[in-house]
């Protein structure tokens, strides 16, 4: 069993399946995406016991006794998390496909600095990439979820 | 007063299912279907001379394994689009090689199987026996044609173009001053976060195949697979669902994958889907840049352009099945926003053995303005005069437009821009970069582009109002994150007086919308955007004619507002649009929410039928906008301070001002999203991304490890400024922006760097090393 978004959820089916493969195809949860297999891009970025993780460079086995959240179980089906509302009022996503990695990795920077300096925001996002934006929107909404959140 | 809602900054529509992980990409499509793997050649130039599938046929889970033989339309070569008559050698590849393999990454055999991990597994098992040839890997080598590529192509010359206005040699002989430059740009990569994917299903009792497909052209994927697959294009489907980025290379008519998932889907009565991973992206994927220039310019001593010659090489890689665009584009975009009295540019577009080049974001223009730009560059120097003062003295003026340029543009017709005010793009810019901030290894960046956009031929939209008076909207074009369905809302909303939120938007999917072209060339809001606008107009047409029966007014007193037709200055007599689309769908049964005003026995404003004699039941309404022959025309000027570390070579923007001119703004956040992230992709392509290919062909550097794109910490906030110059080609008076921000940066940090470390910058990209190596040889 792995517990996930709260949830105590069925083990991989196969030893050999990444945490990333696991979340998207067997759990269904498909807001997990996968950009480069590689651990470079930050795509597949979740939560594990609330700290930044890439899905991509662990297997499912491995986040047995953790628990994992994933863009899914950030703010359920209620209202927008902080951070999403932050992104959304910042223009801070384009194609998205990169939005669920970088709010997870807002998420696990804010726990860990509240209020973020401009080279703490720098560095808590600098292990994702995002192809669109161009970065100033997503660092515009940093600071405005570490608002949001007091 | 109604409110208006182009040019508001409308928050995006489209965020929430991102935000929260419920969009929907190709490969969340899932619906157990099996999936694929490719075998690809690990040769740049190879023969293939045999090809055994039977181990990996006898992996567990593998379903089946498809090499050319197994093919109906195995020896078929794909589709060439955009035949040009120039290109002469035109060749495109085989879905699956069987004979040769021409670059690495050519698709050899695919592979389907209950999951992605026996696939991969099986893959492994297919044993392929190749007998390696000469290599051919850069333009200058194919110049050279020691080797060819195709052995039926000679000088690995696939076309050529010349074009000339006035008499180059000539005035180059009279001008009092000439310089000669040699300029490369090396291959890149555009790399949207999400790689390719396709997913398809065969409804065999329905005779109908659904296909899901990263694409940005799905119409066009459509009719492709009924020609090819003998189906009734009514029969075939094909959605761009949520698309992780497109920039350019997510539209060919084939991938080997477009056919292959569909094919395989029909043959094995199973939904197929194939993911891409990044590691093939890498070599699989459509590239861009590769181009040598030669330059040579005449100009007067205030530094007047008088004449400029333009001789390059584009490296189209493998084969050309996108045509020869990328140096057409590049041939018309040479002259920019400057008067050039006499201009004469030839390319020859070379086979390599490497992957095929389509366009990527700028498509040509970033070389475009690089030789443009550095040449005036080297103008100023050359006569000791101020780089702006070199621009302002060839710029085109507000009065010269239309401009015809005098070469060809991409649409078969003549260059001509449309509107601009350049001039005011230089000096609003300059006003806001500001004096030189103090430090050393400090320098000024300049670079001014104009881009043509908004090509045709043509989009359509369709508008409707539901019973319930939600507002749905649906265009062919799709999106890659562009804001459509929030732009084209607020569009649809001005012309029907309802708030934008009430306007949902599909985009790219056959099933609402067949007809149309693609998402590229920073054509959507242009043409699609239009397109919407008059199919709204549309609407609200036949609405007021609807309302007026009923409200016993004449249509021209009524105006669509708040969601209502109503009289005009009195907003009480008048009906609600929701009401306005049941009374356009006459029923014999009411369902409540308002129907039965609209059942055949309620009272009606006249005898007879229940609509106007001519009137189509249904509120709704589709519109096309064509383009009249020819672009419109987007400018814009970056400039930027920038220091470079001496002891690492490091570059830092201290501060970075853009001012574009695309027409009029529909949505200036969106906009300026656009605009950031187009610099962005431009400060990846001057300073950081290389496509390292080595003798062999192969690829050094396939992973996001070693190509190297900007995070967040590369990246400055870039200071917009906006100007708009209506276009007076279409209805909006708006020009495209996509690939704005893109185009000019690496002319502009080229122009940096120079300025700050006193070197002669004549190649993109640039790299610390470079820099490093570049200084050296000037000590």
């Amino acid at each position: 069993m792995i517990r996930v978004n709260g949830v105590e959820r069925p083990g991989p089916t196969s030893v050999r399946l990444l945490l990333s493969d696991y979340v998207r195809h067997e759990l269904g949860l498909t807001g997990t995406h996968v950009g480069c297999e590689h651990g470079v891009c930050g795509c597949c970025t979740v939560l594990l016991d609330g700290r930044p993780v890439r899905s991509c460079l662990m297997l499912a086995v491995q986040a047995g006794r953790h628990e994992v959240t994933t863009i899914e179980g950030l703010a359920g089906e209620g209202e927008l998390h902080p951070i999403q509302r932050a992104f959304h009022e910042c223009h801070a996503l384009q194609c998205g496909f990169c939005t669920p990695g970088f709010v997870l990795a807002v998420a696990g920077l804010l726990a860990k600095h509240p209020h973020p300096s401009e080279t703490e925001i720098d560095e808590g996002i600098s292990g994702n990439l995002c192809r669109c934006t161009g970065y100033a929107s997503i660092r515009r909404a940093v600071q405005r979820a570490a608002e949001l959140t007091g | 007063m109604t409110t208006r809602w182009f040019g508001e900054r409308v928050l995006r529509l489209e965020d929430e299912r991102f935000l929260r992980g419920t969009g929907l990409y190709t490969d969340d499509v899932g619906e157990s279907a099996l999936e694929g793997c490719f075998v690809r050649s690990p040769y740049a130039h190879a023969r293939i001379t045999a090809i055994d599938a039977s181990a990996a046929k006898a992996v567990p889970g593998v379903v089946a394994v498809y090499t050319a033989a197994d093919l109906p339309f195995g020896k078929t070569d794909l589709p060439l689009l955009i035949p040009h008559p120039s290109l002469t050698h035109g060749r495109t590849q085989k879905c699956l090689a069987y004979e040769v393999v021409r670059y690495v990454g050519e698709a050899v055999a695919f592979v389907v199987a209950e999951s992605r991990y026996v696939a991969e597994d099986a893959a492994d098992q297919v044993l392929v026996e190749y007998e390696p040839l000469p290599v051919v890997i850069t333009p200058e080598t194919a110049e050279r044609a020691e080797q060819l590529v195709h052995a039926d192509v000679p000088g690995n010359l696939a076309a050529e173009l010349r074009q000339e206005s006035g008499d180059v040699e000539v005035e180059l002989a009279k001008a009092p001053h000439n310089l000669r430059l040699r300029l490369r740009f090396e291959r890149g990569g555009a790399h949207p976060l999400e790689a390719r994917a396709v997913w398809a299903r065969w409804h065999e009792r329905e005779g109908k195949l659904t296909v899901y497909d990263s694409t940005q052209s799905p119409t066009s994927i459509r009719g492709g697979l009924a020609m090819l697959f003998g189906l009734a294009e009514t029969s075939v489907e094909v959605i761009a669902p949520d698309v992780g980025g497109g920039f350019g290379p997510k539209i060919m008519l084939f991938y080997p994958d477009e056919l292959l998932v569909p094919f395989a889907a029909m043959q094995l009565g199973r939904p197929v889907k194939w993911t891409e991973d990044r590691r093939e992206h890498f070599t699989a994927v459509n590239q861009e840049r590769g181009q040598v220039h030669e330059v040579r310019v005449g100009y007067d001593r205030d530094g007047r352009l008088l004449a400029l010659d333009v001789d390059f090489i584009h490296d189209a890689g493998a084969y050309t099945p996108y045509g020869i665009i990328l140096p057409i584009i590049t041939a018309a975009q040479v002259p920019g926003p400057y008067r050039v009295p006499s201009y004469r540019v030839r390319f020859r577009a070379l086979y390599t053995n490497a992957t095929p080049t389509s366009p990527y974001r700028g498509a040509g223009r970033p070389h475009a303005c690089f030789v443009m730009e550095r040449t005036l560059d080297a103008i100023a120097r050359d006569l000791g005069l101020e780089r702006a003062e070199v621009r302002r003295r060839n710029l085109l003026q507000p009065g010269d437009f239309p401009h015809e340029v005098g070469v060809g543009w991409q649409d078969g017709g003549r260059v001509v821009y449309d509107s601009g005010n350049y001039p005011a793009l230089l000096e609003t810019t300059l006003k806001h970069l500001g004096p030189k901030p103090p430090g050393e290894h400090v320098g000024l960046g300049l670079a001014m582009y104009v881009e043509g956009t908004g090509v045709g031929p043509y989009e359509g939209a369709h508008v409707q109002v539901l019973v319930n008076g939600q507002v749905v909207a649906s265009t062919g074009i799709p999106t890659q994150g562009q804001g459509h369905q929030t732009v084209f809302a607020q569009v649809v909303a001005d012309e029907l007086g309802v708030r934008p939120e009430q306007v949902a938007v599909t985009t790219g999917d056959t099933r609402r919308f067949q007809w149309g072209v693609g998402t590229f060339a920073s054509r959507a809001a242009v043409t699609a955007g239009n397109a919407m606008a008059v199919a709204a107009r549309n609407v609200a047409l036949k609405a007021r004619r609807i309302a007026a029966e009923h409200l016993e007014v004449d249509p021209e007193d009524l105006e669509l507002a708040d969601g209502m037709v109503r009289v005009k200055g009195a907003p009480d007599r008048g009906l609600p649009l929701a009401a306005v689309a049941i009374l356009s769908n006459p029923l014999r049964y009411a369902f409540g929410g308002g129907a039965e005003i609209a059942t055949p026995f309620q009272a009606r404003p006249r005898p007879g039928p229940p609509l106007p004699e001519g009137e189509a039941p249904g509120l709704e309404a589709t519109g096309y906008y064509s383009p009249p022959l020819g672009s419109t025309w987007a400018a814009g000027c970056h400039a930027a301070w920038v220091a470079i570390d001496p002891d690492t070579y490091r570059l830092r923007f201290l501060k970075y001002v853009v001012t574009h001119d695309c027409g009029r703004v529909i949505n200036p956040l969106v906009l300026e999203g656009q605009i950031q992230g187009g610099v962005a992709q431009g400060i990846g392509g001057a300073f950081y991304e290389r496509l390292a290919y080595d003798s062999d062909g192969q690829l050094r550097n396939a992973s996001f490890m070693e190509f190297l794109m900007p995070y967040a910490t590369e990246v400055p906030e870039v200071e917009i400024h906006h100007q708009e110059t209506p276009s007076p080609l279409n209805p909006l008076g708006i020009k495209g922006a996509g690939e704005a921000g893109t185009i000019p940066v690496g002319a502009m940090v080229a122009s940096a760097i120079e300025d700050a470390l006193g070197v002669r910058i004549t190649e993109m990209p640039l790299s610390p090393l470079k820099l490093f190596e570049l200084s050296r040889a000037r000590c």
